[in-house]
């Protein structure tokens, strides 16, 4: 009984940390990496540094209901700060860090934000020149005092001052701060987070604190996560899952999330965490892979040997041995060798030994990279998720891991799909509250059962429930002769090759597919290193004929096993080009998530697409390109169209 | 405009800049029957920002030379911090309180950036060479307060991720920067950069620029500088003096420089029409 009680009363962060502190006190809770060492924090020491950031923020005369920005790397000080802003009933708002200041310039004018937390002098810079293009007014507080003496201090703080100021508080304050907490409601507001958006304008995501604190309970349960978890909190303060794991879990649970020292020393840090539960994109998988795969090309021929050995028994046995399936003995005996001699150490050069539960998500990751860091014994699972469904929708329970689907529905959640368009409804207790001054959008997206739309079109296999997505719902469309058209089916295939970065697919309502390729300069410049190919610069290097007869082997063998899928048969690529210049979420043709945006590529090259479709074998262009600073510039440059022989369909014969 | 006492002043963005910390009076410097520096006299106050241009050949980096001490001008005076500097050794420069970056960076390729910024702090170990092989006793109460120290550079300059990268690995301008992270370890007083953004792209010279700004704001510490990029000169400096030949053609600030007609023809160029 009393355990339900005390469960009953937990329903809000500050709730969480209370009881985290009366559990857990002693128990670390944060770690952040600093001048080269690990500083951490106990459960009370972080409960006592929130309460005085609290006052600190009351003693700036924050009221209920204002909006307070965050916007900075991962550090024990911002998550803090979103916490305080929840204990004095404001509401938290992170923001991309690496947003220009007219991206910025959207979300603070649109949350009506009052305060701004910023990270470092860059962030105050670029709040300044909101403040000044829009004409609002913000109080800012910095975390990061370098450089930041000789400016204008009139609204303007250091976080340590205000959390001194919050410290040295008058009775009076504490009183209102406990009457604040006391008061937060389990439907209130619990964090505000935008979307990036694929189109338009991003979205304020409201989510409740039932949102978050259900969602994190029946997670943390589903992969039974304990209180000696270990996190590496290092993906974007702005972004859902990071406040779902480093706030959402790590309260939940009383698990410890460290914070590496700053952006570039994430793989060291990584490695020195050893962290048990991981969250990465398809992306860092790819990277982390690609650079294996580059340090192993360097790497003596005994080792090379090794290594490929090594890796093809991984292949045949790795995952049944994950899913508890029986293997033979020899085989198991092998494994176990060749753990000893290449997994292991390779799980330790990347940082994963310790991995017990790891997530991908956010798109779909290639089979050949899933399987490699499955094949290592790595318990790496696909998840599908959302903003607006406090992440989760479909994930992979354990032993139930395939490369193909994302997994059954998260628990508490509901999946219908739509018999008509094919697309992907979910319903549970983890589903937004609305998106900020924005009832049209909250209407169309979320209907008044609760139903939310993904815009995504997949489907669930009959035989063993598990959810497949196919592509987004509006990008999944048809070839002018009527076969199914699904880009990112087809990107995903070529993405795997370390060389290629990024591709875009044409051919919705075409007579046939072509795609943009963008190289990846490391594998690519690598590679010209070894063969003695000089280039200045990155335009040259992705013209070079022999990357392109390399990349046109790719595309070759894309092709071969894109033919042989029943559905999707209509994808293969029969001309592309590589781009000039990598695809860039400054540019605006990425999201900061690194999605590419189909319609800005689409309308920004047009020259180019129509080039791939009116058969000319080469192609001139000019492009506008703009720097981390704001400034822009053009590049200029002819490029190569490739041709593609067809593959013959033996499918399309038979009919 | 301020007014520019010989006490100093306090400049436009708020810093205040002292009384003159290093003159240099009539320095002639001959190698055989060549002048490099002729008859120049210029001072460097404390907390400024001062440039040193000129095209090349000019005698910058001589000059630069002199008041590290490595050439000893045969004619000439040079006073630091009120006091004429009689003939000295280059390392009893460094003890006093100037430190340096070279223009071909000098930096000890084996060696991880950690370790070559460690030996800038040399100045500053008193431990025995004995307890220094063995880490023993003051040696090692010594060395952590020491790299205590260089770790506050080390997230200054924002390079914790190459910390343990041997020097011989890590691109241009991030040598450069690890060079400057050295200078700074030696707690200097005054510091003197010799083309700090030499060959490097528009992105590291806006880093520079900012770590030359925030040293100068945050340390106190007074900057010599040789740079040919002139908008960073003109945008960095508080006082630039420009050398053509050996001699000095102008010395003011930067905006006095951009309109001084000599420095124009000389160095800017002439426009021939």
């Amino acid at each position: 009984m009393e355990g339900d009680k005390a469960q009953a009363a937990l329903t809000s962060i500050p709730a969480l940390l209370a009881r985290n502190v009366a559990q857990y006190g002693h128990r670390l809770a944060m770690r952040e990496k600093e001048f080269g060492i690990w500083q951490s924090w106990n459960w009370t020491q972080v409960a006592e540094e929130i309460r005085h950031l609290a006052l600190g923020f009351l003693s700036l005369g924050v009221k209920e209901g204002q909006h307070i920005a965050i916007i900075g790397r991962n550090r024990p000080m911002h998550y803090w700060s979103m916490v305080a802003a929840q204990m004095v009933r404001a509401v938290p708002v992170p923001i991309y860090q690496d947003s220009v200041a007219e991206e910025m310039a959207y979300v603070l004018e649109h949350c009506g934000a009052s305060y701004v937390v910023c990270g470092d002098q860059e962030q105050v810079d670029k709040v300044i020149e909101v403040s000044e293009s829009t004409g609002l007014h913000f109080d800012v507080v910095y975390t990061d005092k370098r450089g930041m003496r000789r400016y204008d201090h009139s609204h303007l703080n250091a976080l340590e001052e205000v959390m001194e100021q919050g410290a040295a508080a008058i009775t009076g304050l504490h009183e209102e701060l406990d009457r604040r907490i006391a008061s937060i409601g389990y439907d209130d507001i619990c964090v505000m987070l935008y979307t990036s958006g694929t189109t338009g304008r991003p979205k304020g995501v409201v989510l409740s604190n039932r949102n978050i604190i259900e969602t994190s309970k029946r997670t943390a349960e589903f992969d039974h996560l304990t209180h000696r978890e270990e996190i590496l909190a290092y993906l974007p303060m702005a972004w859902v899952g990071d406040f779902i794991f480093s706030v959402g879990q790590a309260f939940w649970t009383g698990f410890c999330v460290n914070c590496p020292e700053n952006g570039e020393t994430m793989m060291t840090d990584l490695r020195e965490i050893g962290p048990t539960y991981y969250f990465a994109p398809p992306r860092i998988f790819e990277t982390l892979l690609t650079n294996v795969q580059i340090r192993m090309e360097d790497a003596g021929p005994l080792k090379r040997w090794m290594f490929k050995r090594a890796l093809a028994h991984a292949r045949k046995v790795g995952p049944q041995l994950l899913d508890g399936k029986s293997v033979g003995l020899g085989d198991r005996m092998a494994y176990g060798v060749w753990n000893f001699l290449i997994y292991g150490p390779l799980k330790d050069a990347i940082g994963f030994s310790r991995v017990r539960v790891g997530y991908t998500a956010g798109e779909a990751i290639g089979p050949e990279i899933f399987a490699f860091y499955r094949s290592l014994g790595i318990n790496l699972k696909q998840l599908y998720g959302q903003t607006e469904a406090s992440v989760f929708i479909a994930q992979q329970p354990d032993g139930m891991v395939r490369d193909d689907t994302v997994g059954v529905p998260s628990p508490g959640v509901e999946i219908r799909i739509d018999d008509v368009s094919g697309e992907v409804f979910y319903r549970s207790d983890g589903v937004f509250v609305k998106y900020y001054k924005n009832p049209e959008s909250t209407a169309s997206t979320k209907d008044p059962e609760g139903w939310v739309a993904t815009g995504d079109a997949g489907f669930i296999e009959q035989a063993t429930g598990h959810l497949r997505i196919i592509d987004r719902a509006k990008d999944v469309g048809k070839l002018a002769d009527g076969r199914m058209f699904a880009p990112k089916f087809v990107e995903n295939k070529l993405k795997f090759y370390p060389e290629i970065l990024e591709a875009v697919v044409f051919g919705k309502d075409r007579d046939y597919c072509t795609a943009f390729l963008n190289i990846d300069l490391t594998a690519v410049g690598n590679w010209a290193e070894r063969n003695n190919i000089a280039y200045a610069s990155y335009q040259e290097l992705a013209g070079h004929p022999l990357v392109l007869e390399t990349l046109q082997k790719h595309v070759a063998e894309v092709n071969e096993s894109v033919a042989r899928d029943e559905k999707l048969n209509g994808c293969t690529i029969q001309r592309f080009l590589v781009l000039h210049k990598e695809l860039d979420a400054d540019d605006g043709e990425m999201t900061r998530t690194r999605k590419v945006r189909r319609v800005v590529i689409a309308d920004k090259y047009a020259d180019l697409i129509t080039a791939l479709y009116d058969g000319s074998t080469s192609v001139y262009t000019e492009t506008e390109v703009t720097y981390e600073d704001g400034r822009k510039g053009s590049i200029k440059a002819t490029l190569e169209i490739r041709d593609l022989e067809p593959v013959a369909m033996p499918s399309m014969a038979a009919e | 405009m301020n007014m520019m006492s010989d006490d100093g002043w306090v400049t436009e963005d708020g810093r205040t800049i002292g009384g003159v910390m290093l003159d240099l009076k009539n320095i002639t410097l001959r190698f055989g029957g060549v002048v490099a520096i002729k008859d120049i006299s210029f001072n460097i106050r404390q907390g400024e920002i001062r440039a040193i241009i000129g095209p090349n050949g000019a005698g910058k980096s001589s000059m630069l030379n002199v008041i590290s001490g490595f050439y000893r001008p045969q004619e000439g005076e040079v006073w630091f911090e009120g006091q004429k500097r009689r003939e000295i050794q280059p390392y009893e420069v460094a003890r006093k309180g100037i430190a340096r970056t070279f223009q071909n960076i000098a930096l000890f390729e084996g060696m991880s950036v950690l370790g070559n910024i460690m030996t800038g702090r040399l100045t500053h170990m008193k431990a025995g060479l004995a307890a220094q092989a063995l880490w023993w006793g003051k040696a090692q109460k010594e060395e952590t307060k020491n790299r205590e120290f260089v770790e506050h550079i080390i997230d200054f300059l924002e390079i914790q991720s190459i910390r343990k990268t041997p020097v011989g690995r890590l691109p241009y301008g991030l040598k450069k920067r690890v060079e400057l992270a050295r200078a700074l370890a030696a707690e200097p007083k005054l510091l003197l950069l010799d083309e700090p953004m030499a060959g490097m792209n528009v992105e590291e010279k806006e880093d520079m620029c900012r770590f030359i700004l925030d040293v100068n704001d945050e340390f106190g510490t007074t900057i010599a500088l040789i740079e040919h990029d002139m908008g960073v000169v003109m945008d960095l400096s508080d006082r630039v003096v420009v050398m053509d030949y050996g001699k000095k053609i102008g010395d003011g600030t930067p905006d006095e420089i951009r309109n001084n007609q000599e420095v124009i023809d000389a160095y800017l160029g002439v426009a021939h029409d």
